[in-house]
């Protein structure tokens, strides 16, 4: 197992994964429908490269935004699962959304953090979080109990099934390696959303 | 200082118009920054039972989640101060504009008349300006007679070509916060 030992708090032994990888997987455990948002730049390259699903959105930027927005459509929807895939970067645009959505606590959302520790679409410079930030203690600390670090490939589909069924939010952190996406949303915003609202019914 | 009445209005005050204009046009949600000024129409809000209204951590992620909240259906309103409102031209641009989204955004102003804070009446100058940048509907409402008609016309008007529009709330309609000395 290929393992990160660089004293990043508890997640350093988590393996390190690939995103377009673990997305595909993540994609392949949905049955029923369920919404998935994708964070700007890679996060929603490689969600657009797993599929194309209507029930999925693609944010074009806003950064920082897909976990709101995944709540607004999980208030919306409370019979649908809604997934929120962030890159570490973007969350830590706007953690505060953590808070929120563990005081809301809707019972149909899972966010998923992709942490590689840089912006990678920027050049790849280092995250101010790469120096010891703990993505899932934060969320704990902030008030989503149910966070945890996947293991690896296996550990995260374990989470993501979990998830549907836990009855409360649930945070993933998954370490990626720094691998670009592998292909590149067209970006059409109206397209997009207007896809989405019929992928779920909102149309 | 109470807020301003119009000789002929009802007795109503301009957060029950409010209030009125949104359940009457299926707002369904209600994300916030809080305000002074603002205060009984969020304590209004939380007491009613067919409006979702919580706070928010910021201004972006009030107008992401009623973003999200409208793609799935239920239509929002946002709740804000005029600083507030200054936090959000990435936002607006990137998200509520190009993805043709109906947002409301209610702003209470802050800057103007009798403003006692320079912060404050330095980043009230921005918020038309932006607004006018992004071709974004805005209206500032100064009278109470003219609050449910400007409300309700711009909330359907929203929904009807998707396109958002602020509203703002004047001192001379809510009164306004004033420095005590």
């Amino acid at each position: 197992m290929t393992t990160r030992n660089d004293g990043r708090g508890a997640g350093s032994n988590a393996k390190i994964m690939n995103r377009a990888d673990i997305t595909k997987r993540l994609v392949s455990r949905l049955e029923k429908g369920e919404a998935v948002v994708g964070g700007i730049g890679n996060t929603n390259f490689d969600l657009w490269a797993a599929g194309q699903r209507p029930e999925n959105f693609y944010m074009l930027g806003s950064m920082g935004l897909a976990f709101p927005i995944a709540l607004g459509v999980a208030l919306a929807q409370p019979q649908r699962h809604v997934f929120a895939l962030e890159g570490d970067g973007s969350l830590l645009m706007q953690m505060g959304c953590l808070a929120t959505i563990a005081a809301v606590a809707p019972k149909n959302l899972t966010l998923v953090v992709m942490d590689n520790g840089v912006y990678q679409i920027t050049g790849g410079q280092p995250t101010p979080a790469a120096a010891g930030t703990d993505f899932v203690a934060a969320a704990q600390a902030m008030g989503i109990g149910n966070a945890a670090w996947a293991a690896d490939e296996e550990d995260f589909e374990r989470l993501v099934v979990a998830s549907l069924s836990a009855g409360r939010p649930t945070l993933i952190a998954a370490r990626i390696d720094n691998q670009p996406a592998v292909a590149t949303t067209h970006r059409d915003p109206v397209q997009i959303r207007e896809r989405f609202m019929k992928g779920i019914g909102a149309r | 200082m109470s807020a301003r009445t119009a000789p002929d209005a009802t007795r109503e005050t301009w957060d029950d118009i409010l209030l009125r204009a949104f359940k009457s046009n299926g707002v369904k949600l209600v994300t916030y920054v809080p305000d002074r000024v603002l205060t009984p129409l969020i304590g209004k809000l939380h007491s009613d039972r067919d409006v979702i209204t919580f706070p928010t951590t910021r201004e972006e992620e009030a107008v992401g989640i009623v973003s999200g909240a409208w793609m799935g259906g239920m239509l929002g309103a946002v709740l804000m101060q005029t600083s507030g409102f200054a936090t959000l031209p990435n936002t607006l641009a990137s998200l509520a504009v190009p993805y043709q989204v109906p947002l409301i955004m209610v702003v209470s102003e802050r800057g103007t008349l009798g403003e006692f804070n320079s912060g404050q009446a330095m980043v009230c100058r921005t918020m038309r300006p932006v607004l006018d940048s992004l071709a974004m509907e805005h209206h500032t409402i100064t009278r109470i007679d003219e609050l449910e008609f400007i409300a309700d016309r711009s909330i359907k008007q929203a929904v009807a070509t998707q396109a958002g529009v602020a509203l703002i709330l004047s001192p001379l309609l809510t009164g306004g916060k004033v420095f005590k000395a």
